[in-house]
C-alpha cells in the first residue's frame, strides 16, 4: 500500500516535471527574446543552487552563508577541466563539478556538524570570504584575479546551423533545473526529507528516535553542495569568465536571501527567490536608467531597492513570498467553501516550524 | 485586594482558564491548588502580565491589571516568583537581590534593604559575590524569596514554592511566608501541588480543575473535607 | 626582528578596530540573539557624514562627537523601526532585515558619494615613530587608535560592571521575562543597547577610515573580521571579543607579512575553523550548551 502510493507520488511528480519542460521548451524556443532566454537561464542557475540551499537551511536547519564559495568550486573544476581537455562533453564538465563540490560539502558538512546557530553562519560566512582569495594567489592553475575563459558550448549538429549556442545553453540549464527539482521533491517528500525536518524541530528527539544526527547533517550538506557544484558549473558556461570577483561574499548573501524572501523550506519558494534576484535588478536598473539621473546616483539606486525589497518583504511577509501566498490561498480557500482541497503541487510551501 | 473576575484565557485552541473568580485579601495567604495541568501557572502569569489574557479582569487595590506591561505590574508592587524559580545564573547573588530594588528603592534604602536579606537568609552570605548558578535548591528558594520579599511587594505570586525541596526546609519556607504575611498588608497567593503543606498555612483556598474554580472557601474547610481532598488534592 | 616587531604592532592596532566592531556585534548579540550585518555598514554611513561634516570645516573632535551621536540615535531607531517588529518570529528574518539593511546603506552612500574611494583625514600623524635611531610601522595616529578603544572597552566595562544601568542591561540579555518580572524595563534597555552597539561600531569605521580605501564598501572586510573575532570569543563575552579580535589581528597581521596579504582572509578562516573545531561555542563561552 505504502509503496504504491509512494509510487503514484514519484508518478504525478514525474508527470508534472515532464510537463513543466515542455512548456519551458517552448516558451525558450518560439516565445522568449535571446535576452529574456539569458536571464532565465540565470535564474534556472540560481533556482539550482537555492533548491539545495532550501534542502540545508530551509529543511535540515542548518544555516550557510557559503553557499557562493560552493558554487565557486564548481565553477572552477569546470572551467579547469576546460583548459586541461577542452574536448570533454558538457556532461562530463557537470558531473565533475557535482563531484567535487559534493565532496566539499562533505568537507564542510563534517566540520559544521559539531556547530550550531551562530557558529555556523560565523564559519560559513568566513569560507565565503576565504576561497576566492585561493584562486586569486594560485594563478597558475586558476588565472588569477583574471580568472578562466570558458568557451560557450556549442549546440549538437543536428538542431541546425543557425541553432544559437545561447539557446543550447538555456535548454541545458533548465534541463539540468526540471531534474534537480524531480530529485529534490521526491527527497523532500520521502524518508530523507522526514528525517531531515526531525534534526532540525528537535535534535534529541530525532536522536532518541535512532535518527544519527550528524550523519543527516551532512547527508543534506553534501545533496546541497552538490546542487551548488551543479549550478556553479552551468554558472561557469553562461558568464563565460570564471573569475574570483564572481564569487563575493554577496553572492553567498544573496543565495540566503532569496530562499527566506521566497519562502524558506519551501522549493517554490527557492524559484520565487531566485526570480527576485535576477529581475528586480533588471527592472529597477531599467527604471533608474529611464530617469535621468547621475551615474553615481543611477549605478545605486538598484541596489538600495534591493535592500528596501528585502527588509520590507520580510517585515510584510515573515515566512516569505511563498508563505505569503499559501496563507492568501487558504484564506480563499475559506471564502470559497466548494473549490477544491489542496493541489497536487509537488513544491508545496510548507510552514518553518 | 486582588480581585479576579471571570479570567479566561486560552493557548491557541487550549483553554487553559474559563471565567476564573476569585479574591485574595491582604495580610491572608490563598492558596491555589490543582493537578498538573490545572491553570494555576497560567493565572500567575495572566496576573503578572506574561500570558495575554482572552476576557475578564484583574483588579488589585482597585488597579486594572489587565493590559499593563508586565514591568508596569511589577511596578505596581507586585512580586512574582516563578516556576523553577527564575533566578538569573549569570548575575551573582547580590545582583540578582540589587536587580529587584533598582525600580523601587534609593540608593542607602538600596544597600540596607540587602543586607537586611543577607540577615533573613544567612546561608546566602558566603555566595554573595559568586554567580547564582553554584546555588543549590534550597539556596535558589532562598534567594528568589528574599529577592521578591526586597522590593516590599503589596501582592506577592509564589508558583510551587516547595517544588525539589525537603520537607524540613518547606517547613521552614512555610513558616516564614506566614511570619511574613500575617499581620501585614501584603497579599499572598500560593501555587502548589504540595497541598497539605500549602493548606497549613493558607487561609483561603481556591481549587482550579481543568481550569476552572470548582472550590473557593476557608482553607480549613478544604483541608477538613475528605471527599474533596481525595478528589482533587491526592491526599 | 624588526620586521617581527613591525608585523606584530601592525596586528594590535587593526585588531584594536576589529575589537570596537566586534563589541557591537556581542552586545547586540547577546541581549537579541541577532548577528547584526548591517553593523559594518552603519559604521560606514556614520563615518561618510563624518567626512561630509570635516569637509564642511568642522573640527576634528567636534566631528567625531557628532558622528558618535549620530550612531547612537541611528542603533536606536534600527533597534526601533526594523527589529522590534520582528520579535519572536523565525530567527533567520532578523539576518535577513540586517542584510538588507546593508545592502540599502551602501546603496545610499554609493549614491551620495560615488563608489570610488577617497582620502580620509587622520587625526595624528600617520608616520612612523623612530625609537632610538629606527624608525618602527607605529604612528601617533596608531596610538590615538590604540588609545580611544581601550577608551571604549574601559567605559564599556565600567558600565557593565560599575553602574545599575548596566546591571540591567547585563539582567536583561540574560533573562529578559525574569528581568521584566522584576521592574525592569527592557524594551528600553533593548534599544540602548543598538544604540551602544552604534556608537562602537562607528568608533571602529571613524578610526580605520584613514589607513583603508574609504569608499562605501570598505567595512565590509572587516565586519568579516569582527565577525571571526566575535565568534572565536564566544559572541556573548565582550572581554571574549577584544581577545579574539587582537588575536585576529595578529593572526592576518602575519599571515599577511609572511605569506602573502592576499591570504589574509584564509588565514582567518583557518583559525576560525581550529578554534571552532576545538571549542564550538567559542573560547569565552560559558560552556553552556544553548540550543539556538
Ligand atoms: N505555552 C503554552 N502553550 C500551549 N499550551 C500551554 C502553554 N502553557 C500551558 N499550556 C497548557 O495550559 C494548561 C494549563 O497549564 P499550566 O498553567 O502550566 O498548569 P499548571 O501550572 O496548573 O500545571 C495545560 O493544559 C498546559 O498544557
Ligand atoms: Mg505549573
Amino acid at each position: 500500500m505504502r509503496a504504491t502510493l509512494r509510487n503514484s507520488t514519484l508518478v504525478r511528480h514525474g508527470l508534472f516535471f515532464l510537463a513543466l519542460a515542455v512548456v519551458l521548451l517552448v516558451l525558450t524556443s518560439f516565445v522568449f527574446d535571446p535576452y529574456t532566454n539569458y536571464n532565465v537561464t540565470e535564474v534556472a542557475i540560481y533556482a539550482i543552487c537555492t533548491a539545495g540551499l532550501t534542502v540545508l537551511t530551509g529543511i535540515n536547519g542548518q544555516v550557510s552563508l557559503g553557499h557562493g564559495a560552493l558554487m565557486m568550486i564548481g565553477a572552477y573544476t569546470t572551467s579547469v577541466l576546460l583548459t586541461w581537455h577542452p574536448d570533454l562533453p558538457l556532461i562530463l564538465m557537470l558531473l565533475a563539478s557535482i563531484a567535487t563540490t559534493g565532496v566539499a560539502g562533505a568537507i564542510v558538512g563534517l566540520a559544521g556538524a559539531r556547530l550550531r546557530g551562530p557558529y555556523l553562519a560565523g564559519a560559513t560566512l568566513a569560507l565565503a570570504v576565504a576561497l576566492p582569495q585561493v584562486p586569486s594567489h594560485f594563478a597558475s592553475v586558476f588565472g588569477g584575479n583574471q580568472g578562466l575563459n570558458v568557451p560557450t558550448p556549442s549546440p549538437p549538429a543536428f538542431l541546425g546551423g543557425d541553432f544559437s549556442p545561447e539557446q543550447w545553453l538555456a535548454w541545458i540549464t533548465l534541463a539540468a533545473a526540471v531534474i534537480t527539482f524531480f530529485v529534490l521533491a521526491n527527497l523532500v517528500r520521502g524518508a530523507t526529507g522526514r528525517r531531515f525536518r526531525m534534526v532540525r524541530d528537535n535534535e534529541v528527539a530525532a536522536r532518541l528516535s535512532g535518527i544519527d544526527v550528524a550523519r543527516t547533517q551532512v547527508l543534506a550538506y553534501i545533496i546541497s553542495a552538490a546542487c551548488a557544484g551543479l549550478a556553479g558549473s552551468l554558472f561557469a558556461y553562461w558568464v563565460t569568465v570564471t573569475s574570483p570577483s564572481g564569487f563575493s561574499l554577496n553572492l553567498s548573501l544573496s543565495l540566503l536571501t532569496a530562499i527566506v524572501i521566497g519562502g524558506l523550506g519551501s522549493l517554490s519558494g527557492a524559484v520565487i527567490g531566485s526570480f527576485i534576484l535576477v529581475y528586480l535588478p533588471v527592472w529597477t536598473g531599467g527604471f533608474a536608467s529611464s530617469l535621468n539621473l547621475s551615474s553615481n546616483v543611477a549605478n545605486n539606486v538598484p541596489l538600495a531597492i534591493y535592500g528596501i525589497v528585502l527588509i520590507v518583504a520580510i517585515l510584510v511577509f515573515p515566512r516569505g513570498i511563498a508563505g505569503g501566498i499559501a496563507s492568501i490561498a487558504r484564506g480563499a480557500a475559506r471564502v470559497i467553501p466548494s473549490s477544491r482541497g489542496p493541489t497536487a503541487l509537488p513544491a508545496a510551501p510548507e510552514s518553518s516550524q | 485586594m486582588l480581585e479576579v473576575q471571570e479570567l479566561s484565557v486560552s493557548y491557541g485552541a487550549v483553554h487553559a482558564l474559563t471565567a476564573v473568580t476569585f479574591a485574595a485579601t491582604p495580610g491572608a495567604i490563598t492558596a491555589v491548588l490543582g493537578a498538573n495541568g490545572a491553570g494555576k501557572t497560567t493565572l500567575l502569569r495572566s496576573i503578572s502580565g506574561l500570558v495575554k489574557t482572552q476576557s475578564g479582569s484583574i483588579r488589585f487595590n482597585g488597579q486594572e491589571l489587565v493590559g499593563k506591561t508586565v514591568e508596569g505590574i511589577a511596578r505596581c508592587g507586585v512580586a512574582h516568583v516563578p516556576e523553577g524559580r527564575g533566578i538569573i545564573e549569570e548575575l551573582t547573588v547580590e545582583e540578582n537581590l540589587r536587580l529587584a530594588t533598582l525600580w523601587c528603592l534609593g540608593r542607602r534604602e538600596r544597600e540596607r534593604a540587602i543586607e537586611e536579606t543577607f540577615a533573613l537568609f544567612p546561608r546566602l552570605t558566603g555566595f554573595r559575590r559568586r554567580h547564582a548558578s553554584i546555588l543549590s535548591g534550597g539556596e535558589r528558594q532562598m534567594l528568589v524569596i528574599g529577592r521578591a520579599l526586597i522590593s516590599r511587594p503589596q501582592l506577592l505570586l509564589l508558583d510551587e514554592p516547595s517544588l525539589g525541596l525537603a520537607p524540613l526546609v518547606t517547613a521552614g519556607l512555610m513558616a516564614l511566608l506566614r511570619d511574613h504575611t500575617v499581620g501585614t498588608d501584603m497579599t499572598v497567593v500560593l501555587v502548589e501541588q504540595n497541598a497539605r503543606s500549602a493548606l497549613s498555612v493558607s487561609q483561603r483556598a481556591v481549587v482550579l480543575n481543568l481550569g476552572e474554580v470548582v472550590v473557593n472557601d476557608a482553607a480549613d474547610v478544604v483541608a477538613a473535607d475528605s471527599n474533596l481532598r481525595h478528589h482533587y488534592l491526592g491526599f | 626582528m624588526g620586521l617581527f616587531v613591525n608585523i606584530t604592532l601592525d596586528g594590535i592596532t587593526n585588531g584594536m578596530v576589529f575589537a570596537a566592531l566586534a563589541l557591537a556585534l556581542v552586545l547586540i548579540f547577546r541581549a537579541t540573539k541577532i548577528l547584526n550585518f548591517a553593523q559594518g555598514a552603519m559604521a560606514m554611513m556614520t563615518t561618510f557624514i563624518g567626512f561630509t561634516l570635516l569637509n564642511r570645516g568642522l573640527g576634528y573632535w567636534w566631528a567625531l562627537v557628532a558622528v558618535l551621536a549620530i550612531a547612537f540615535v541611528l542603533g536606536a531607531l534600527v533597534e526601533r523601526v526594523l527589529i522590534r517588529p520582528l520579535q519572536g518570529k523565525s530567527e533567520l528574518n532578523p539576518v535577513i532585515v540586517t542584510i538588507g539593511l546593508l545592502v540599502v546603506l551602501e546603496g545610499l552612500a554609493g549614491a551620495i558619494y560615488g563608489n570610488s574611494s577617497r582620502g580620509f583625514p587622520p587625526a595624528y600623524s600617520q608616520s612612523g615613530l623612530t625609537i632610538g635611531h629606527t624608525k618602527i610601522a607605529f604612528s601617533h595616529f596608531d596610538i590615538f587608535i590604540l588609545v580611544a578603544v581601550l577608551v571604549l572597552m574601559v567605559g564599556t566595562l565600567a558600565l557593565f560592571r560599575a553602574t545599575t544601568l548596566g546591571l540591567r542591561m547585563r539582567a536583561s540579555a540574560f533573562s529578559g521575562e525574569i528581568s521584566r518580572l522584576l521592574g525592569v524595563r527592557v524594551g528600553r534597555l533593548l534599544t540602548l543597547g543598538w544604540a551602544l552597539a552604534g556608537v562602537a561600531g562607528a568608533l571602529a569605521g571613524f578610526l580605520v577610515a584613514p589607513t583603508s580605501s574609504f569608499s562605501p564598501y570598505f567595512m565590509d572586510l572587516i565586519l568579516v573580521y569582527a565577525f571571526t573575532a566575535a565568534v572565536i570569543g564566544g559572541l556573548e563575552s565582550p572581554v571574549g571579543a577584544v581577545a579574539g579580535a587582537v588575536g585576529v589581528g595578529l593572526a592576518l597581521s602575519y599571515v599577511s607579512g609572511y605569506i602573502g596579504s592576499d591570504l589574509a582572509p584564509l588565514g582567518g578562516f583557518v583559525i576560525l575553523i581550529v578554534v571552532l573545531m576545538l571549542r564550538p561555542q567559542g573560547l569565552f563561552s560559558f560552556g553552556r550548551q544553548r540550543q539556538v
